[in-house]
């Protein structure tokens, strides 16, 4: 399929800084996706929303403090309403015992500080295409 | 009617069934062109034409998505379920694109009455207008009461595309310097509705002044133009706008649109799908230069042996009798 991967980046819980997903936002833009951008303070209900109307391969979350905790959450939400196949990505700071916990709750890729543009742009191209296949 | 065959997942009919998912899938297939996407399109034409699709129009940051979303905070109490077609640029160079109207939007995301697609410009076979129209189509036949295109005001393309609409609301916002004169290179012509947001802001009243001179110089005959004042992050004069769209839609608050009107309104659009896509075609036979010979045409008219029209005129000709 030819058609340009879909992302959607978002914020969750109290943290307001969005300077992180703008700059990935950027980085998928010229890398050819067609990024939703929805800005901060996102409720699961609402991902769960966005996601389903804009019909997105990937969901980028940006998370600082203890925003991923909420990842589980929204994990089973995506399930809950037909949106299993939707590869969900985090960016920010996860602490390595939270890890295990993410991964086995379905996140596909964590990107910790440092991470660099070609990895975040390869690997959520990689996982658009998954996405795709699994629709 | 000939009974159409409907996809295998019976996307189709749960797409009638106005069920939001199946919304969302149709209008991937749609802009992606997938197999599924020309079916889908024969299947919901019988089911086109009840919604209001409203064109909104203007400079960028003119407050577009805001007046946008506090519309439909009037439409949604007054009963009417929305869906909004969101148009962004693409990078030229890449593709890609940021798609953040709905970021102003925020506020219904979770509203089933209220369904939002962001739509990159570019990269569409075809050009972005027929894949627009066909999106709205979609929405269309899911049963949206109202939807609204959202597009910059820049070029031709998205002038294309706001005349696809029912509606014409044309935004402006005082203090973005040249955005009168934006509106005057062509968009001013197909606006039914004026709207000068940012009311709140000084020159705003200049701005109104300057239009409705503008709109004085006009031809006499051609329907009326209101022009209105908007602050969209206030909602005030939301309600007048309200009122306007739906006037000059006929269907006063609570009246429901005709079978006449369903029916016209169906057959406009299909109209200039149809203009659409055999210009695409015939274009598509010029440039590349395939099908029927145009070498001695153009020759003709850059020797300024034969006036451009004329030339187009013999060119129709040679289509319809193929050598
Ligand atoms: N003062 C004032 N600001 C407004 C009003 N409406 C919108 N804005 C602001 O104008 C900016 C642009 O608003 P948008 O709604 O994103 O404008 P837009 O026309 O959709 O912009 P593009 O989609 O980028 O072309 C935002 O900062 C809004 O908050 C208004 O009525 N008054
Ligand atoms: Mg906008």
């Amino acid at each position: 399929m030819t058609a340009p991967a879909r992302v959607l980046v978002t914020k969750i819980g109290f943290d307001g800084h969005d300077r992180g997903s703008r700059i990935v936002a950027a980085y998928l833009r010229d890398a050819g996706m067609e990024v939703v951008y929805t800005g901060p303070w996102q409720e699961t209900a609402d991902v769960v929303a966005l996601a389903t109307q804009e019909d997105v391969d990937v969901i980028g979350i940006s998370s600082l403090a203890t925003d991923h905790l909420l990842l589980p959450d929204l994990m089973s939400a995506l399930r809950d309403n037909g949106l299993g196949h939707v590869q969900v990505v985090v960016g920010g700071i996860v602490p390595d015992q939270d890890v295990q916990d993410l991964r086995s709750a379905g996140v596909a890729a964590i990107f910790h500080p440092g991470s660099t543009r070609e990895q975040i742009v390869d690997e959520i191209a990689r996982l658009a295409e998954e996405a795709r296949a699994a629709a | 009617m000939a009974d159409t065959v409907s996809p295998p997942d019976g996307l189709l009919q749960r797409l009638l069934a106005g069920q939001t998912i199946a919304l969302a899938k149709s209008i991937t297939a749609v802009e992606n062109d997938t197999p599924q996407a020309a079916e889908l399109l024969a299947g919901i034409q019988p089911h086109l034409g009840r919604a209001l699709v409203v064109g909104f129009t203007g400079p960028p940051g003119a407050g577009k998505s805001t007046l946008v979303n506090a519309l439909i905070v009037e439409l949604r109490r007054r009963e009417r379920s929305v869906g909004v077609v969101a148009v962004d640029p693409s990078s030229p160079l890449t593709g890609g694109a940021i798609l953040g109207d709905r970021i102003r939007m925020s506020e219904h995301t979770r509203d089933p009455g209220v369904f939002v697609r962001s739509l990159a410009a570019r990269g569409h076979l075809g050009g972005l207008s027929p894949m627009a129209a066909r999106v709205i189509d979609v929405m269309d036949a899911a049963g949206r009461d109202v939807v609204i295109v959202e597009t910059v005001g820049a070029g031709q393309s998205e002038v294309e595309i706001a005349e696809i609409a029912d509606i014409r609301v044309v935004i402006c916002a005082p203090g973005l310097g040249d955005d009168v004169q934006a509106i005057k290179a062509g968009i001013l012509e197909i606006a039914d509705i004026l709207v000068v947001n940012k009311a709140d802001l000084p020159l705003a009243e200049r701005t109104v002044s300057q239009l409705k001179g503008m709109l004085s110089l006009r031809e006499a005959g051609m329907a009326e133009v209101p022009v209105l004042s908007t602050t969209a992050t206030n909602g005030e004069g939301v309600i007048a706008l309200a009122d306007a769209v739906e006037t000059r839609a006929g269907t006063l608050s609570g009246g429901a649109v005709g079978p006449e009107e369903r029916a016209a309104r169906a057959l406009r659009r299909v109209r200039r799908l149809l203009a659409d896509a055999a210009a695409q075609r015939v274009r598509r036979l010029i440039r590349e230069d395939s099908g029927v010979n145009v070498d001695d045409l153009c020759t003709q008219v850059q020797r300024g042996e034969l006036g451009v029209n004329v030339a187009a005129a013999q060119l129709l000709q040679r289509l319809k009798e193929p050598e």
